[in-house]
Order: structure tokens, then sequence, then C-alpha cells
């Protein structure tokens, strides 16, 4: 069963990496088992739930439904990434802090990155627009009334810092 | 004690870690060091004999390091898993077997385990492996259960594990009595906990010092360290069970050991490797557990007020093919389905059924949302007999406020009288009311129809019993830094533990909040636990944290006094500062760390400022006969039995006159979960509740084909739901009766907001349903629109029905 593997490149959060990975290999195992980013959550492996979702050249994409192999040459933008650099929280990421958005915390990093592309489409978001947002992420805890909060606030803290 | 944090919207100390991508479950465990990954090669059959297994084509594969099946495990691993908690009415209880021994009772059961290099090798060499079946009929759904013409296990006549009756008067005697009676048969179907992160179990041996060390996504971690002990042959002093972060459980993960968990560690120590298995979801779907399926018939007899004379309930339920966790949801279903009502006299009796379908285990509520269902639509039923209002009939069966502790007459779930501790259901009635505006529902509905709009209101009310024993530990330990590690033996699954129970120690201790660290299900830290369940956590660990504060503060007390040399009840801490009050004299907690501890080491800036006070009488050993080194406190808290929670929801649906498609347009939810620590974590809880609730409701079953095989075991098919179907906003008031068995006045508050769904949403959608379908009762759930369309042709409008539609249509 020995596979041919591919010499890749891949650009996460501003920094290149080197890895060598089969054909099958999916961009949400590369990032996690690989590059050891394990914010990147993998809830269901068929795209429906939303908990994998990275951004690639800023757009929301589920990283189960994808391989390595075709995530060279984009940005990819995981959770780890949405953290300031001086290691203050992202507005999405305080946002949720503040309205109580995540319980468990596992569907979250999906929803953080989901969010930070929804809000540069959408910088001022109406409570419909918002919860247009999340519309396509799975949460099992909250009952989502916080998370459309948490994507308001995240449109208000975003907005004072501009 | 000081109420300083009690009580406040404290926001959560967990979120940073989890807000960054740097939350630990156990598939982050491990990660680049070398570890092999484990898959599992299920039946794709419910019910057939194994007559050969071959794995010849696996073995010698590049990166495959191990195949087993039933054949390759001996001593206990061999054995049948244990079945948790037995009951003298599971006369026929059935377990399965870590892997397949001959025979497999579900799609989706266990037959053989490798070990790959990484999960996609494994996944390969599981394809590779070829099984004989020899197939028999399968025995799904009640209704061919109690058919039994087949049956899941040769040895159990007629599929039933377990038949309990308990009775508290003469019900049936009563009923006969009553100036009026009722029959009703209702349904309620198949769902399943469905946590975002499935299960996973990581084990490490090191043979050098002869430990074997588990993560496991689990609600018990000293359940799994018991069971990996038993059945690896290990002592219990050699096995660590560490619960990191759980990406949610609602129930499936309170059973133990899944076959992986001890299978995982069995292999790691042959392998000398680091082991790892992580579910995929369909395996979630196939191989974990359901919970829900029951189907209930109730007669019972009430007076002209609508009061319940008699109620006398039969019902089955489907624990699928085997029963490792016992009785638990349908004892629950059996005791709790009362409520918040005093019945003049009351039997129950269940049959649990074997069938060839994944085996039942509670999920959030267990049993309770049967038993409010079967309940709260024979009030209904009850309140349309007599024309009443429902709130009426409700109001007229109440337990009254004076009558705590009131003793329902049965035994509940663990063992112990259900007796309820404290409520006032009048004022929760009042407050619903109000809240969803019930009064002046009429003339909104008036409104409604005028528009050609359908609308209806429910309610529904639930008693849920909570903080269930028989105990939880902790150990609070001011470190020299003055910081404060706090650990309790009950797992997390995001509840926002390390946050109120930070806030209870800080208040106690009078440390600073952000000081406190609190680690929960980790054997190595309290290996005495029993674990997260039964919204217990608050109420059980909060109260051991409690004590153990306390003792840990009385002693942070006495060496201070002596230090300072003053009095006790001169001293207060305030900030991790313990002063006499009204003077400069004080002394940080950590210096007082330093000197309970009468080591004579000058080990770091604490210590050494430690040297200025002098503690202890020369003439007496350093360490007193009665005491201890280090400033820790450890209690453990055990209650008589168990709280009671108690609530009360109401919902205005819409239903479309052509679609029957069923909108919310309003929800309300009044709680009573005693004292509040955090209300904004008690908020949370109800929203996910609720929206569990919702799903259960109107969207989540499990739909099994004859044959056994589960059709939508994906969430493209299962309908878990999004942002799109959870109203917009959920109306909460809460009342507080504090619960006089325990030191903080809590009830638990975890499952609350799930247990009503069923029963008001039936309430409501038969509510907006019946001016234009008479007789149209809405009597199995979950209720979808296609359902709903296919009850209104069974039930045509009669000419009174059309009279109101006419009107309705004018202008």
């Amino acid at each position: 069963m020995s596979e041919q593997l591919h010499d890749l490149r891949l650009t996460v959060n501003g920094v290149a990496h080197a890895l060598r990975v089969p054909a099958r290999r999916l961009l949400s195992d590369a990032l996690r088992h690989d590059l050891g980013l394990t914010g990147t959550h993998v809830g269901c492996e068929h795209g429906v739930c939303g908990a994998c979702t990275v951004l690639l050249d800023g757009l929301p994409t589920r990283s189960c439904l994808m391989f390595a192999v075709s995530a060279v040459d984009v940005d990819i933008t995981t959770v780890e990434g949405l953290t300031e650099a001086d290691g203050t929280l992202g507005a999405v990421q305080q946002a949720f802090l503040e309205c109580h958005g995540l319980q468990c915390g596992f569907c979250t990093p999906g929803f953080l990155t989901t969010v930070t592309a929804g809000l540069r489409q959408h910088p001022t978001p109406t409570e419909d627009d918002a919860r247009d947002m999340v519309a396509g992420n799975l949460c099992r805890c909250t009952g989502y009334t916080n998370i459309v909060r948490s994507v308001l606030r995240a449109a208000e803290l975003a907005g004072g810092e501009a | 004690m000081t109420t300083k944090l009690f009580g406040q919207k404290v926001q959560r100390t967990e979120d940073q870690r989890f807000l960054r991508g740097q939350g630990r479950y156990v598939d982050d465990i491990a990660v680049g060091v070398g570890t092999l990954h484990a898959a599992v090669l299920r039946s794709p059959h419910a019910h057939a004999r194994i007559t050969d297994i071959d794995v010849g084509a696996v073995l010698d594969l590049d990166g495959v390091h191990l195949v087993w099946t039933h054949d390759d495990l001996t001593g206990p691993m061999a054995d049948p898993l244990p079945l948790l908690i037995p009951h003298p009415a599971l006369t026929h209880g059935r377990t399965q077997f870590a892997l397949a021994k001959d025979e497999v009772n579900h799609v989706g059961e266990a037959i053989a385990f490798v070990v790959a290099d990484d999960r996609y090798l494994a996944e390969d060499a599981v394809g590779r492996i070829r099984v004989t079946y020899d197939l028999l009929p399968a025995v799904v759904g009640i209704d061919a259960a109690r058919a039994a013409d087949r049956l899941v296990h040769d040895d159990v006549p007629g599929n039933v594990g377990a038949r309990l009756e308990q009775e508290n008067g003469d019900a049936r005697a009563a009923i006969a009595a009553s100036p009026h009676t009722l029959s009703l048969d209702l349904t309620v179907e198949r769902s399943a906990s469905m946590p975002l992160e499935g299960r996973g179990t990581v084990a490490r041996w090191d043979p050098d010092v002869g430990r074997m060390t588990v993560w496991t996504s689990t609600q018990t971690s000293t359940g799994v360290r018991a069971a990996v002990a038993a059945r690896l042959e290990l002592d219990l002093g050699q096995v660590d069970v560490v619960t990191p972060d759980v990406g949610g459980g609602f129930g499936v993960k309170i059973n133990h050991p899944w076959p992986e968990e001890l299978l995982v560690p069995l292999a790691a120590r042959q392998l000398g490797r680091t082991v790892k298995f992580t579910e995929d979801r369909r395996e979630h779907f196939i191989s974990s557990a359901h919970e829900r399926g029951q189907v209930h018939h109730v007669e019972v007899g009430y007076d002209d007020d609508g009061r319940v004379l008699g109620l006398d309930v039969e019902f089955w339920h489907d624990h699928g093919a085997y029963t490792p966790y016992g009785l638990i949801v349908p004892i629950i279903t059996s005791t709790q389905l009362l409520g918040p009502y005093k019945p003049g006299a009351y039997r129950v009796v269940f049959e649990s059924l074997y069938t060839n379908t994944v085996m039942v285990t509670p999920y959030r509520g267990a049993g309770r949302p049967q038993g409010c269902y079967v309940m709260e639509r024979t009030m209904d039923a009850i309140a349309a007999a007599l024309g009443k209002d429902r709130a009426e009939v409700r109001a007229a069966n109440f337990i009254q406020p004076d009558e705590f502790p009131f003793d329902q007459g049965l035994v509940f779930q663990d063992g112990r009288e259900l007796e309820y501790d404290s409520g006032d259901y009048p004022a929760s009635l009042a407050k619903l009311k109000e809240l969803v505006g019930w009064d002046d529902f009429p003339a909104f509905r008036e409104e409604m129809a005028r528009q050609g709009r359908r609308v209806g209101i429910g309610l529904a009310c639930y008693v849920e019993g909570t903080g269930v024993g028989p105990y939880e530990g902790a150990h609070v330990h001011v470190e020299t830094s003055g910081k404060v590690k706090v650990a309790t033996g009950l797992t997390t699954q995001g509840q926002g533990h390390a946050t109120v129970f930070a806030q209870l120690v800080a208040d106690v201790l009078g440390c600073r909040f952000e000081d406190v660290e609190v680690v929960t299900g980790d054997t190595r830290r309290m290996p005495y636990a029993v674990g997260t369940f039964a919204s217990r956590a608050a109420v059980m660990s909060g109260s051991a944290i409690h004590l153990a504060a306390t003792r840990a503060r009385e002693k942070a007390l006495r060496i201070a006094a002596e230090a300072l040399e003053a009095s006790v009840d001169d001293l207060e801490i305030v900030d991790g500062v313990v002063s006499v009050r009204g003077t400069e004299a004080s002394i940080d907690l950590g210096t007082v760390a330093v000197l309970s501890n009468p080591l004579r080491y000058a080990f770091d800036e604490a210590s050494k400022a430690a040297t200025q006070f002098s503690v202890g009488d020369p003439g007496k050993p350093p360490v007193a006969e009665d005491d201890e080194p280090g400033l820790e406190g450890r209690d453990f808290y055990s209650p008589e039995r168990s709280t009671f929670a108690s609530g009360m929801h109401a919902v205005i649906v819409e239903t479309d006159p052509e679609t029957a498609e069923i909108s919310i347009l309003k929800y309300a939810v009044v709680h009573d979960c005693g004292r509040l620590i955090n209300p904004m974590i008690v908020e949370g809880q109800i929203h996910g509740g609720v929206a569990q609730g919702i799903a259960g409701a109107l969207y989540e079953r499990m739909a099994y084909d004859d044959s056994g095989q589960l059709l939508n075991a994906s969430f493209m098919d299962f309908l878990m739901p999004y942002v799109t179907e959870i109203p917009a906003r959920i109306d909460i008031d809460h009342l507080e009766t504090p619960s006089p068995l325990n030191p903080l006045g809590i009830k638990g508050a975890g499952e609350a907001g799930v247990i009503p769904s069923a029963a008001v949403f039936a309430s409501a959608v038969s509510d907006a349903e019946q001016p234009y379908h008479p007789g149209l009762a809405i009597t199995a759930m979950p209720i979808s629109p296609s359902e709903l369309f296919d009850l209104r042709r069974r039930h045509p409008a009669t000419p009174v029905a059309q009279r109101s539609r006419d009107h309705e249509e004018r202008p």
C-alpha cells in the first residue's frame, strides 16, 4: 500500500510550511496532524457542520472537503491566525468571549473564521444578516442566540477599531 | 459566606483557550509524536451470525501494526463488557463484547480492530477484512419487539429485558371510581445526543514505571479508569485517565467503557506506542448510543375541576441491542412523569425491549422529555374534555408551596425516595403566563385569523431530579505563589465549570478569581468521582468545592492568626491577603501556604518572606498529630437525595394553512434551579437546551428501515437545527427556591431546557389546528410538516370548522 507522496508548501497564517503527504490527505488532517494546528476541528468530515472552516485567500472553506495538495498557492488562515500579533484577541474572538458565544468550544473555530470573513463582506450587519452569516455552521451547545449576539458585537468592536 | 462573585455574570475563563485554537480535545493529544491510529471494522448487518473472519489480506500490509478479532482477546478482555448499573428488574441484561463474538446485533457493532501508521491506512486495512455472515431476521422498532415473532437474543424470551412496576395508591380503582376517564396512546421516536466532537481515546503505556495513561472524551474519567484497570488486569494505581476538553457530551459519553476505550490501551501496551482512536460521524451514528424511543398508553380518571384522581401508565422502552447502562432511562420516565403534580393514585409499569438497533443510554433530559410529554398531553386532553383552560387544569393538580418536602411515594433512579426538596409551581405558572401573554392570546389568535394565519399556544411543566448522588469530591490547594489549584473529579463538556467553580472558591477563600485554576476529570488530581450527568456538576462538585475551600480557609486563618498574633475572629481575607481588621497587620495567602509547610529551605521569595513569622510551639513537633503540611482543603459532598429543579415553557407557533410548515413566534421559559451561581451560564444552558428540544420536537429522528439500516446516519440527513430553525429570542424568567439539601441552595440546570419541548410543541400545534380540524391531536413526536399535512387529511374540516374558516376568510 505504498502511496505516492507529494511535496507541498502550505502558507498558513503567514508562515510557509513544507510537507510531504499522499494525494488523498485532507487539508483538515494536514493542518491538524502534519502541522500541529489543532485549532481547526473536524465534526463530520462531510462538509455539513462547518467546524473545520478555514479561510482560503480570505474566503471561508470547509477544510475537510479539500485535499491538502489543492491548497497550495493560497493564503490559509486558521483560528490560530485570528489572534492579533500582540497576543490580544481579535474583534470576533473578543465578541464571542463577551457574549458567551461558545460552550464546549468545539465548533467555535469554524464560527470564528466564518464570521471573520462575513464581517468583511457585511461590516455593519443587521440581525438578519448576522443570522445568515452563521447559517451554515452547526452548534450543539449554545442554541445560537449568543452566537448571533456575538456577530453583532464583533461588528461593533471592529467598527470601533477602524 | 460572602457573595461577591456568586450570582454574578462572570465571563468564562476557559474561553481564552478555545478562542485562540488552543483547546485540547482528545484528537489534539499526542499529535506528531509517532502516534499510531486505530480503525474499527463494523457490522453492515443488523442481525447476523459471523461464520468466518479472514484477516489474511491485512496482516502483511505496510504500515499496519495490529489486527484483532474476538479470537485474539484473552482473559477479561474476551468477556462481555460490563453491565454498569444492574437492577433487580433487569432480568435479562445483555452487553456486547469488545469485538463481536459469533453474532452481531446491530449495524455498526465492532467486529475487528486495526492499528496502523495513520487513520487512512487503518481504514484501508479494515476494507480488506473479509467476514462471512449468516443473516438473521432483524427486530426493528417497538411493535416488532413486542410481537416477538423474531428474537434479538435467542435466550431472551419475548425480547423483554426488564419489566418494572411501581404504584402509589390503587390507581385502577381510583380511575374506575372517577367521574371522568380518558385513554391516550403517545409515541416518541429515537434521537441522539450528537455532540460535535464524537468519541475518542488516546493511550500511552510507560513500561519504565508500569503506568497506563488514557485520554478519553468521557463524562466519567474514574469509571473509565476502573474499567481499563479491570479488563487489562492492571492495579487501579497503575492507570491514569485524563479527560481533556470535551466537545460536547449530552449523555452519550457517560456510557463506558466503549470497546475502543479498552482496545486502544491494550494495543498501546502491546505495541509500546501511543495509540489513538477518533470516531468519525457515521461511526457515531451507528456505534455510539441513541435515546427517546418509547410508546406509552395512559388511563386517567379525573374530577370536574380536572384534578387527576388516578393515573395508570404503561409504556414500552426500546433499549436497542444491549443494556450496558441498565434501566436508568425508563425508570426516570416512570418517576419524573409526575412533574409538579400530585395525582390521587399512580401506577406505572414499563417493559424494556431488545431491538436490532444501536443501544440506548441517557441523552440530555434522560427519559424526562418522554415523561413530561405523556403527562402534559394528558393534562391537555383533560382540559379539552372539560372545556377548561389548560393552565387552570394544571394549577388544580400542583403540589403547593407549603407541601415541601413532598414525597411522591415512588423509588427514584438512585434507589432513594422520590421526594421533592423545594419549589413554588403556582408562582412559576404566574410568571410564565405573564411572560408569554397567555391571557392575551385569544385576542391575538383572532387578529391572526383575520389575516388568514393559524396560530396556537402551548405550555408544559416539568420537574427535574438534579444533583443525583452518591458523591463528588474536591481538593483545593493554595500554592506558595498565592495561586489556588482546585481539582474535582467530574468532567466538563462545555458547561463553564472552570469559571463557576472558581467563583465559589474565590468567594469562600477570599483569593483573587484570576488566581484560581480548576482541573476536572483528571484521576491523577482527584481519583474519587462519579461523573458529569443528570445536571449534577454544580450541585455535587460545587458543594464539594465549597466545603473543601472552607477547610482551606479555616486552615489559612488558623496559621495566619498565629503568625499575626491575632484572633481568628479578627481576620479577614480579601484579594489573597489575610489581615487583621482595622490594623495594618497582614500576610499574603501564599506566605501562609509557606508557613503551613515547615520545610526549612528558602527556595523562593515567598519562603524568604515567611521567615519573618515565627509559627509553632518549639516544644511540639513541627507538624501536629492532627495536622498535615500544606495549605490544602479536601472534602466530599454526599447528599441524602436529589435536588428537584423545575420549570415551565410556553410557545406560540404558526402553522401554514397550505404547507403545514410549523414556525415559532414566541418561546418563553420560567426556570427554577435554586440559587444561580452564574446567570449568564445558566441562561446559556437554557438556550442550548431549548434548541435541542426544538430539534427533538420538530426535526430529529433516527430513520431505520425494516432491515435495521439507519438511513440518515449523516449530518446531511439527520436534521440538527442550524440558527435558521431557532427563534431569534427566547424569553427567560427565573424563580429561585433554594434547595435545603446543599450548602449553596443550588439545583442543577443542565438539562432543563430540553425536557418540555415535545410536550409544549404538541400542545401548541394541536391548539393551532383544532379550530380547523376538530379531533386532530398530536400524539407522536417529532412532528414534521408532512406528518401534520397527513393528520389534516385524516381529520377533515367539519362544517363547524368550515364556518370558522369562512369567518377567517372574511375581510
